[in-house]
């Protein structure tokens, strides 16, 4: 017999992760992520699209991604040995492409035309754009008008590879406003566009899906850190907005019950003081964007606002694999405010000379306060999930420098 | 028999086609909404659709977005709403209301405590626009219970399995969405939805609303020929727009645009 009640499978056939996830979407959408469903389950299994995958994963992103030891960084904080999965050495600078990359193919072999996405801080809109123009495809990519605003460098990235930014002046402008718009332009076009989401969220089979484009992270960590320090590492470390890259990298953990899994979510100005982005840290669960998973809502569940420094964090829901490792306490959630963020950028760019973006960064300013924890023995992964070009602008303005 | 079962069943009889008015609770103001219901019920409206205010009406156009917007401002939620419900049904106990809305301000308030509320308040059908079948089975058992009917939306691209589940989960009405797109969006194809009910009307027996796209007196009587009740919305907002300075002109706008609608629906013998 076979013992598999120990091992992970979810979600269920009906895309699931206990209550969470599910199908919560317009009828119009249903043929549409049956159709994406279908595609998924007989692709994912055809060793043709995966050699395709692989090949572009090794000649187009440059994978596999280092695990670099921070040997210095190390010996600073005196505790876990810090091994950083280096996605921001990715092409297109973050994790974002892995997903991408995986989705186009699907929407190619789907025989879709019109490619549509949501981007928050522009990496997954970038990300979005360059494959479409790899491909020819048309491209159509939704911001909230604020977000175009503090991330202007990616909107020009996105326009130079072809793609149409829209600007979304809805609700608060921001990540959430941009996906409700990407759904509305999905409902209407549904027939010929494909809609790449960017996080591990939205209605099945998305979050699985793409935590499986992404958990190719996960899978080369632990390849490598077998290879370099001969066992598994004892902790994962890495940020949460709507939580891919965090999936991507603890997903091939699951099983192996004595690596801790630690996501950290953005505390803004502080969960006291309600100017957050950490729905499993101190929201609950509801329903939004095709999923139910836990959000950040007022008393009448309406979606409230949120902040975060980088605008990659800044989004009131969580994929909801995530609220379901956390209720079965199978990961760990915490918060990082934008002040220890920033301590987190200094930090990895003066011990390391590596500048990461502002959302890992709080996985950086969260190593900060973990690793002197630790034993010198342990091992810690922390995911560096981009690179911080994008954010030169807001450092900058925030710390009274104009260039 | 609900309370819209027994209205629709009374309209199989007469052959008379069903208007559903669509307005937003709470919009431009929560005092608007319980006036600007009865009259519509006296410019010809069977039943009475009210927008539960949210703030992310993903499946909405413009014009329903930033009514939903408008009574947010003020505090707008699914409570003063099932309160707005409750103040109509004190001087009409004859006109069904439904309720449209997203599922999570029902999923906040807890769907046992929202299907008892609403039979208080007296609300006789619930439509959440993003809870399909897969998803509904538990709040259409609750509401069945409380005498309420779960209405679904069938679209132009659901096939004929999903007619049949929303037969089997639905009741009261189904209602048809008559473009594929957001509501007011401005290309509805008559022949399209002529084919599609065909289709509809072979696999249930409930009544069918058909609704999004329906501006104006003329579609109105062409799509009253073709289902049981025709939907419109977008339409009326719009009235609320352009006049927010004088509720007073919104209100008499609407009712007209309603009289109209009546009076080309019931023209056509």
């Amino acid at each position: 017999m076979t013992e598999t009640t120990n091992s992970y499978d979810m979600p269920d056939e009906r895309g699931h992760f206990g209550p969470y996830g599910g199908l919560f979407i317009a009828e119009t959408l249903i043929p549409a992520v049956e159709e994406l469903d279908e595609a998924y389950q007989k692709y994912m299994t055809d060793p043709e699209f995966m050699a395709e995958l692989d090949k572009d994963f090794q000649h187009y992103v440059g994978r596999p991604s280092p695990l670099y030891h921070a040997e210095r960084w190390t010996r600073e904080l005196g505790g876990a040995q810090i091994y950083l999965k280096r996605e921001d050495l990715n092409h297109t600078g973050a994790h974002k492409i892995n997903n991408t990359i995986g989705q186009i193919l699907l929407a190619k072999r789907m025989g879709k035309k019109r490619i549509i996405a949501e981007t928050g801080a522009g990496q997954h809109g970038v990300a979005t754009a360059t494959v479409c123009a790899r491909l020819g495809l048309e491209c159509v990519v939704y911001m909230g008008a604020v977000d175009v605003v503090r991330q202007k460098l990616n909107v020009y990235r996105m326009q130079l590879l072809g793609a149409k930014v829209v600007a979304v002046e809805s609700g608060s402008k921001t990540l959430k406003d941009a996906l409700n718009e990407a759904i509305r332009d999905w409902v209407t076009n549904v027939d010929t566009t494909f809609y790449i989401i960017g996080t591990a969220a939205g209605p099945a089979p998305y979050p699985a899906m793409v935590r499986d484009f992404q958990s190719i992270i996960g899978r080369e960590a632990k390849q490598q850190c077998l290879a370099q320090a001969g066992k598994l590492p004892d902790a994962l470390l890495a940020c949460i907005g709507g939580g891919s890259n965090a999936i991507g990298l603890f997903y091939p953990f699951i099983d192996d019950a004595d690596v801790r899994m630690i996501g950290v979510e953005a505390a803004g100005d502080g969960i006291e003081t309600g100017r957050h982005s950490a729905p499993l840290c101190a929201g609950r669960p509801g329903i939004l964007h095709g999923n139910r998973t836990y959000l950040m809502e007022g008393d009448d569940g309406e979606i409230i606002e949120t902040h975060s420094i980088s605008a990659g964090l800044d989004y009131p829901g969580v994929g909801p694999e995530h609220a379901w490792l956390k209720d079965i306490g199978r990961a760990e959630y915490v918060s990082i405010t934008d002040d220890e963020a920033v301590e987190g950028f200094h930090a990895l760019t003066k011990m390391e000379g590596i500048i990461p973006a502002l959302e890992s960064s709080h996985a950086m300013a969260y190593t900060l306060k973990l690793a002197p924890t630790m034993k010198q023995d342990e091992i810690l992964i922390v995911n560096l999930s981009g690179r911080g070009d994008k954010d030169m602008h807001t450092m900058a303005e925030r710390e009274g420098i104009k260039i | 028999m609900s309370r819209l079962a027994s209205t629709f069943a009374e309209f199989k009889q007469s052959g008379h086609k069903a208007l559903i008015p669509f307005i937003t609770a709470g919009d431009p103001s929560r005092e608007f909404t319980v006036p600007m219901m009865h009259a519509m019920v006296e410019a010809g409206a069977d039943i009475i659709e009210l927008g539960v205010p949210f703030s992310d009406p993903m499946a909405d156009g413009p014009v329903i977005q930033r009514a939903s917007e408008r009574a947010l401002a003020h505090k707008m939620s699914l409570r003063h709403t099932l309160e707005v419900v409750s103040e109509f049904r004190s001087s009409n106990q004859n006109t069904p209301v439904v309720l449209m809305g997203y599922a999570n301000p029902i999923e906040a308030m807890g769907y046992e405590n929202f299907a008892q509320a609403a039979e208080n308040a007296g609300v006789d059908g619930v439509l959440t626009v993003d809870l399909p079948p897969e998803e509904a089975s538990e709040c259409a058992t609750l509401l069945k219970a409380h005498n309420i009917d779960q209405i679904f939306l069938l679209a132009p691209n659901s096939n004929i399995d999903r007619i049949k589940k929303m037969d089997a989960l639905g009741s009261g009405f189904l209602y048809y969405v008559s473009v594929k797109g957001v509501t007011g969006a401005g290309h509805l194809d008559t022949g399209d939805v002529k084919r599609k009910l065909t289709d509809i009307r072979a696999n249930t027996q409930l009544p069918v609303g058909i609704g999004f796209g329906i501006k104006d007196a003329e579609t109105a009587k062409v799509i009253a020929n073709l289902g049981d009740a025709v939907v419109v919305g977008s339409a009326l907002i719009s009235k609320i727009e352009e006049n927010l300075d004088s509720p007073e002109q919104a209100k008499q706008e609407i009712t007209e645009l309603l009289k109209s609608m009546r009076l080309a629906m019931d023209s056509q013998g």
